[in-house]
């Protein structure tokens, strides 16, 4: 009875969808037929029909939301795909187990009664999806964080599932492909191995017998945006040649996509909620315990030393800055500029340290020493003051975290932003280490390179900062009894500087800048 | 969902009024009365007439501006004269074929009336979400506000003046997906000029990325309507037009700029091209069409290697050491040995057995990564990734050097020159130098074959070649509505 109206609402939206989709959930093959479920995996086309009471809705719901916080945290932290699946496994077994139809034997698949489990563990997988759905619907940057989440669990099911089902579950969706032909297949063969093989170094004989094997499909090229974008497809007149092999991506694409379209239409049957004061709160709830974790800069420097920071100790200041902002700040005394990007990756570190907006626009004046008033005040001015939330959309932007940093914008020829563990080569590292933060101990330099090797950017980061702070992570940690305290992972430029500044100045302040944001992370986890 | 496609703006009386009300709103009443003031010294009769651009007016411009016509050789002289401007907006801008390029048919619809518009102005404020239902309207209103450029952005779900009325539901539908080339993004590959400046040697960089990019458009991607347009200083502008190409979400246009995405990394990233071999095709393609442009434009041309300083960047991207000792020998010996000798030395002493820890096939593909960091497009990638990023429009006049941005003839590409791109002076001095001949025969009724301004100047060829892509595309659109025709009618049975 919970929930009802609120679903049903989507629920109409969403048919229209599916069926618009040709897709018929309930139409499927075999001695599944007529079972509410009959795939383990579920692309979430068809809203829920039935009742569930509070209780359910709400501990279905944060049980998802435990998995998705989960998954967002190893993204967060950078992990690779089989170290997510390895997290998820475990995780899922507890929350949200979802077995094959093959865990019940061959013998007893014809008796209904043997899958009423089954039908459980897949309901509540639907009905959480759907829930969370409605929690998470009315903000982009909540959709975004969603469909991201909700992807992998996708992927790691899609790929952990047995492959006669999976077979049949593709078979279901009904992909708009065309299967490439013996001829056509011989007449590229040589682009299509090129792709195939690239970056393998495969021997030229294992090459050929894998291109034999290998079955193509042909699909419109934006079907597969992801692996145009990383040119794993040869591209032909506007079709993207797939080889089975990478039909995941295609799956992985279609279910982002139509996630992605369905959450913009809850998004504005929402208001229609506001009517259930029973649900409201629920929902409202559920969304916060998604907060990312997300630096907050009311406790900058500015209010803990008791005074305001200025443009002139910026300089003094930057022996505090992680190597990204240190190289940001030397740029743009050596250039007297910084690109777009720069400016915007600096100068929200800037503010984010608790330089006023004053002060910033008389930091990037003088900084940009080698332009006339008139031209700071043409090109700079408004962007300075813009991201200070005074002008144009009126956002209070966040400083980056490492993981925008990482992930945004890469830099391109003559940019200084990024982070340089990972845009730098490995010697021009090595160099901006030695020159810029005074590293040069050969086995934090050595230790530095393994983790950009191995991709751990944020390790080498944190490596560097242990290394600079030794002595003061010491005294803090015999202060504090050998805890082993100040050992958290930072993965924020401002994290850095102000948990620099607290071990450089313990007098000063709390002496852990950390603190509160390690918190926030903490309740996502929960 | 392209509801918005299905009914045209008929009433456009209304929707004019619309705008005129609306202008005075988005902008200050003082100011617009200065404006206007100044506008109607200049044309006592109605704007609207368009191809009545008259010898009242020529008059007046022939006779008020000696001056400035005899200075404007003279590079210090304002390039982008504000009534310079006015006079070309007004009787040289090809506002009837922008129309209908953007509007995708000869009746008014919501692509044209959708479609934002933003104006420089020559105080440097800048107008966003204009729009307009026709081109009179867009037309008349650039003569009002005379901006010192204007620029293209998207369609959106509504008109975009009315964004504040909607909670929610404004936003970008459809926009032509775009690309930008601009030499800025070469200043650390470019040994003739740096920052604003171009010549004929470095413009070379533009017309390699323009053929490589086309033809992985057209052949990869299977666009059709390419318009490549002279951006006015030191690059170039794509726009591509195809149907589906406008209606790429921004995840796709994404996609689309990393499949392009070669040279990677900032100052410090060392070697930027670094590709997983066997090549891509396209990138195998891309090489195999610059390989001898390399030759030519860069190492003969550009002469990147020819210092010291210099040749110890292309020892840096070599892979071998003791073959890079070999050659820093030989080169030292040899002071400002010139780039091509220097290339060939590698693949001279390479074979001579100066190394022996080189292996032919890496030194090939170190080789190939070279070529392409130095030919390949640099292409600023933000701008074609967003659905919302406004673009200058073809044919407006670069504010700081008075050229008109131009569209490219890509069957010619060779042969374009930014040198010969006419500039704002120059065609309003054509118009007059060609009206004198004209004016002797003047007494009987040959005013009535009146010429059109654009025929009288240079800029004739570049506005046919305009004409004829719309045309083009125009086509094309046609054909579509049956699919979409019965698109809608499934779409109709479904819900």
């Amino acid at each position: 009875m919970l929930g009802r109206d609120a679903i049903r609402q989507q629920k109409r939206e969403d048919r229209k969808a599916a069926y618009g989709n040709k897709l018929d959930p309930t139409a499927s093959s075999q001695k599944t037929a007529g079972l509410p479920y009959p795939h383990r995996l579920n692309f979430y086309t068809v809203p829920p029909k039935d009742e569930v009471s509070l209780e359910e809705f709400e501990q279905w719901a944060i049980d998802r939301l435990k998995v998705l916080g989960e998954i967002e945290t190893c993204l967060f932290r950078n992990n690779t795909p089989s170290e997510i699946d390895a997290t998820l496994r475990k995780l899922l077994d507890k929350y949200l187990p979802l077995n094959s139809n093959s865990s019940i034997p061959e013998s007893e698949r014809s008796n209904p009664r043997r899958f009423v489990g089954l039908t459980n563990e897949r309901k509540k997988d639907h009905y959480s999806h759907f829930i969370l759905r409605l929690a998470f619907a009315r903000s982009d940057d909540l959709r975004r964080r969603f469909t991201m989440t909700e992807s992998i669990l996708f992927r790691h099911r899609f790929s952990t599932d047995n492959t006669v089902e999976r077979a049949e579950f593709m078979d279901s969706l009904q992909l708009n492909s065309e299967a490439v032909t013996d001829f056509e297949k011989v007449s590229l063969a040589e682009e299509l191995k090129a792709v195939l093989i690239s970056g393998s170094k495969m021997p030229a004989e294992k090459a050929g017998r894998l291109f034999e094997q290998e079955q193509y499909l042909k699909v419109e090229w934006d079907r597969v945006s992801d692996l145009v974008e990383g040119r794993k497809v040869f591209l032909r007149k506007g079709y993207a040649y797939v080889p089975n092999s990478m039909l995941l991506s295609l799956v992985m694409a279609e279910f982002s996509k139509r996630l992605d379209e369905a959450l913009i239409k809850t998004a504005r049957y929402l208001p229609h909620l506001d009517e259930d004061d029973r649900l409201i709160p629920i929902l409202n709830h559920l969304s916060k315990g998604f907060t990312a974790p997300e630096y907050t800069s009311s406790t900058s420097l500015a209010s803990l030393s008791g005074e305001t920071i200025t443009a002139s100790q910026i300089d003094n200041l930057s022996s505090h800055f992680p190597l990204c902002m240190k190289n940001l700040h030397t740029s743009l005394r050596r250039d007297k500029h910084l690109r777009h990007f720069g400016r915007l990756q600096y100068g929200l570190f800037l503010k984010g340290i608790g330089l006023s907006v004053d002060e910033a626009l008389i930091f990037w004046r003088q900084s940009f020493s080698k332009f006339t008033d008139e031209q700071f005040n043409k090109e700079y001015r408004y962007n300075i003051r813009h991201s200070y939330g005074l002008q144009g959309a009126g956002r209070n932007y966040k400083p980056y975290s490492c993981q925008q940093i990482l992930m945004e914008h890469p830099p391109g020829t003559g940019d200084s932003h990024g982070c340089p563990y990972r845009h730098f080569s490995i010697e021009n590292l090595t160099v901006a280490m030695g020159r810029l933060m005074g590293v040069e101990d050969r086995s934090v330099v050595n230790g530095v390179r393994q983790d950009v090797e191995a991709k751990k950017f944020h390790l080498a980061c944190n490596r560097v900062f242990e290394y600079l702070h030794e002595k003061e992570l010491k005294r803090k940690d015999a202060a504090a009894g050998g805890g082993g305290g100040g050992k958290e992972t930072i993965t924020h430029p401002n994290e850095y500087f102000d948990r620099s500044w607290g071990l450089k100045n313990p007098g000063k302040r709390g002496g852990d800048g950390g603190e509160g944001r390690v918190k926030e992370e903490d309740v996502m986890m929960a | 969902m392209a509801p918005h496609k299905t009914t045209p703006d008929y009433d456009s009386d209304d929707a004019m009024q619309d705008v005129d009300s609306m202008q005075v709103d988005s902008f200050g009443a003082n100011e617009r009365a200065a404006i206007t003031d100044n506008l109607e010294n200049m044309f006592d009769d109605d704007l609207d007439d368009e191809p009545m651009a008259d010898a009242s007016n020529v008059q007046k411009h022939s006779s008020g501006k000696v001056n400035m016509t005899a200075i404007s050789d003279i590079p210090s002289a304002n390039p982008s004269d504000p009534e310079d401007m006015l006079q070309f907006y007004s009787r040289l801008f090809p506002w009837r074929q922008l129309f209908r390029w953007l509007n995708h048919s000869e009746l008014p619809s919501t692509d044209f009336a959708h479609r934002e518009f933003a104006f420089t102005l020559h105080n440097e404020a800048y107008l966003r979400y204009q729009c307009y239902p026709t081109f009179e309207t867009l037309r008349r209103d650039v003569l009002n506000l005379n901006p010192s450029r204007f620029e293209i952005g998207p369609v959106y779900s509504m008109k975009p003046r009315d964004r504040k009325q909607a909670k929610g539901s404004f936003r970008p539908i459809e926009k032509e997906l775009v690309f930008d080339i601009d030499l800025t993004d070469y200043d650390e590959i470019r040994t003739c000029c740096s920052k604003t400046k171009i010549c004929i040697r470095c413009w070379q960089f533009v017309t390699m990325a323009i053929k490589v990019v086309d033809v992985a458009l057209r052949d990869d991607f299977g666009f059709q309507h390419i318009m490549w347009v002279y951006s006015g200083r030191r690059g170039a502008h794509a726009w591509v037009c195809d149907k589906k190409a406008r209606k790429l979400d921004d995840g796709k246009r994404r996609a689309i700029a990393a499949y392009f995405e070669v040279v990677k990394g900032g100052s410090q990233s060392g070697k930027k091209v670094n590709l997983d071999r066997p090549l891509h095709p396209h990138i195998r393609r891309s090489h195999d069409i610059l390989k001898d442009d390399f030759r030519q434009n860069i190492l003969e041309s550009q002469d990147p290697f020819r210092t010291e300083k210099q040749a110890e960047r292309l020892l840096q991207l070599l892979p071998d050491r003791q073959l890079n000792e070999a050659l820093r020998e030989k080169w030292d010996s040899t002071i400002e040995r010139p780039s091509s000798d220097k290339w060939k030395d590698i693949d001279a002493l390479a074979g001579s057995g100066a190394s022996k820890t080189i292996i032919p096939k890496v030194l090939l593909e170190h080789k190939q990564d070279i070529i392409l960091e130095y030919t390949y497009p640099r292409l600023d990638a933000e701008v074609s990734k967003h659905l919302n990023h406004l673009l200058k429009s073809p044919f407006v006049v670069h504010p700081g050097t008075g050229k008109v941005c131009v569209p490219i003839d890509i069957s010619k590409l060779d042969e374009f020159d930014p040198d010969d791109v006419p500039t704002v002076t120059q065609l309003l001095k054509e118009i007059d130098q060609w009206k004198n001949p004209v004016k002797k025969e003047e007494d009987g009724e040959s005013s009535i074959s009146r010429v059109s301004d654009i025929d009288k100047t240079s800029l004739k060829p570049y506005h046919d070649l305009f004409s004829k892509f719309v045309q083009k595309l125009l086509n094309a659109e046609k054909s579509i509505p049956t699919e979409k025709a019965t698109k809608i009618k499934s779409e109709g049975v479904d819900f």
